[in-house]
């Protein structure tokens, strides 16, 4: 039991909004010396595990591009794209990007998207542009909600086309740990099954943006008639 | 061969120049703070492979330090105001979009060409890393493809790396932190415990209980770990095999899949899965550093369902 006491430390530190950097590491340093290891053997292990780990920060690389375009007015350009489309609103833009980052991540593409390359720069200007163009001026806390959305998107789009493709991280991993169980499939039968759930991810998230729609009608219409 | 050392390499120079220039801006209040934070960074990717892990872990904790107490700040110089920013937009037109949009292309392009092309017999590129590779050369062409067509003062990019890096802040390396938590639980043997605890007090002595115990405890220890892939072997070795395959006779293809997806909605839901939750905040600017996952939340809620009700429904059909 004393084995789980990094996790809730997790638990007690992201509740208490502590420095989630600090709270990882204290319950790194934690379980490891609950499960026997000694001080320096787990600041070691800790070391170690954090040089392994560099891959996930190399989506960092893309910033000094993305800086110097937004520099050269790239987000203000995605606005004024969306201005010169008629009937272009916030979900429909959001909407779209979830097809094709779904389709585009079930054909294996899942590097085509992206919070640093796309969202920020591209998509989360242009689903606020979208709202601009229609009710004017938003309030901040509307934006911080499309802006939240537009990054969902991203997040639930490739989570639930990822698994279509028979290549991908999640289905080797799978199809590895069973082979080591004595059961043997064939990676297109696992990518098979993400299907159903692939379809229903599409509909009711869809659904949902469908609904930040009216929302942001019903809110924003208000808004300007009290004004 | 290209490895990922030599990205390592780039990595160390960018956070390198993002140090650099911290230490030349005073304006910031915490500029030493943001100097050592991003130097002790960058040393972990220039020579990390190479020191012993007892000083990796020290480099680690100084980062910690730095970070934590005190903090990090943000520079009060602003890079150029909105008025410039439209007036530079309008001249450039759609042409902006050229490098933003080469950078998925290429990386795509790349792990399919990577994968082909050889020299004198030996492959260009780490196979096995392909992806990382050729994002890392995408944005070094996007790169010279933007410098070439805007013709900025040369220091903008890192400049505006820096901009960009501080406004993300301590959040920048917290995905890579967790992965390396993550690695430490598995040392210590975290998922062996939770499975014992789920076996131990929850009645599982019906295919339907089974199921839906594996989907949630799917989604659950995801949320614990911050990823599915590490819940995958200690859920599905715990109760999936064990129960749903073995004692109720359900075809383990069709389980495996949708258990997978159902870690996948743990994931929506959860800071522990900082790269998709909590670096989106910081990089849109957002206050509350759980905006994304609170829109999320009934996405994830009602897809774990569905995958509760169609793995139910799947799982023992013949």
């Amino acid at each position: 039991m004393l084995t789980l006491v990094g996790v809730v430390i997790v638990v007690i530190g992201f509740v208490l909004r502590i420095n989630p950097l600090l709270v990882v590491t204290v319950a790194g340093l934690a379980t490891g010396i609950a499960s026997g290891l000694g001080p320096l053997a787990v600041i070691a292990a800790f070391g170690k595990a954090f040089i392994t780990s560099r891959y996930v920060a190399i989506v960092w690389l893309v910033l000094p591009v993305i800086g110097m375009l937004e520099h050269a007015g790239l987000r203000e350009r995605a606005r004024s794209l969306v201005a010169g489309l008629r009937g272009a609103t916030t979900a429909r833009i959001l909407l779209a990007y979830f097809a094709i980052r779904q389709i585009t991540a079930a054909l294996g593409l899942t590097s085509l998207g992206g919070h640093a390359q796309m969202v920020r720069p591209l998509i989360a200007p242009m689903a606020e542009g979208a709202a601009e163009n229609r009710y004017g001026d938003l309030p901040v806390k509307t934006r911080y909600r499309i802006r939240a959305h537009s990054a969902a998107v991203d997040n639930i789009a490739l989570f639930f086309g990822e698994d279509i493709f028979i290549a991908i991280g999640s289905i080797l991993l799978t199809k590895g740990f069973l082979d080591q169980n004595g059961i043997h499939v064939e990676p297109t039968q696992l990518a098979v099954w993400a299907i159903p759930t692939a379809v229903c991810a599409l509909v009711i998230h869809c659904t949902r943006l469908v609904l930040l729609d009216r929302s942001l009608r019903a809110e924003l219409n208000r808004k300007n008639e009290s004004a | 061969m290209i490895t990922l050392e030599h990205i390592y390499w780039l990595m160390g120079l960018l956070m390198g120049g993002v140090s650099l220039v911290n230490f030349r801006d005073r304006t910031n209040p915490r500029w030493l703070n943001n100097t050592a934070f991003w130097g002790i960074y960058a040393v972990t990717f220039l020579i990390g492979s190479y020191l012993p892990d007892i000083v990796n872990g020290f480099l680690v904790i100084g980062m910690v330090g730095v970070a934590s107490v005190r903090g990090l700040g943000q520079s009060k110089t602003e890079s150029a105001d909105r008025g410039e920013r439209e007036a530079s937009a309008s001249r450039w037109g759609n042409k902006l979009f050229i490098p933003a949009l080469a950078i998925p292309l290429l990386t795509v392009l790349g792990t399919f060409a990577f994968k082909k092309v050889t020299l004198n017999g030996a492959q260009l590129v780490d196979v096995k890393q392909v992806t990382v590779i050729s994002l890392a050369i995408a944005t070094l062409i996007a790169l010279a493809i933007g410098m070439a067509m805007l013709r900025p003062p040369p220091l903008t990019p890192i400049r505006e790396a820096r901009r960009l890096l501080d406004a993300v802040g301590w959040a920048a390396v917290l995905p890579q932190m967790l992965a390396a938590l993550g690695a430490l639980f598995a040392i210590a043997g975290v998922g062996a415990v939770v499975s014992g605890l789920a076996r131990r007090w929850i009645p599982l002595d019906s295919p339907v209980v089974v199921v839906v115990t594996y989907a949630v405890g799917m989604a659950v220890f995801t949320m614990i770990m911050g990823n599915a892939f590490a819940a995958f072997p200690v859920m599905t070795a715990g109760i999936g095999l064990p129960l749903i395959v073995q004692r109720f006779g359900g075809d383990p293809t069709i389980m495996a899949a949708i258990g997978m997806l159902s870690g996948f909605c743990g994931t929506l839901m959860t800071p522990m899965a900082a790269n998709f939750n909590i670096v989106p905040t910081a990089l849109l600017e957002l206050p509350d550093e759980n905006a994304v996952i609170k829109v999320q939340i009934p996405t994830a809620v009602l897809l774990l369902a569905v995958n509760i009700l169609l793995m139910n429904f799947l799982v023992y059909r013949h």
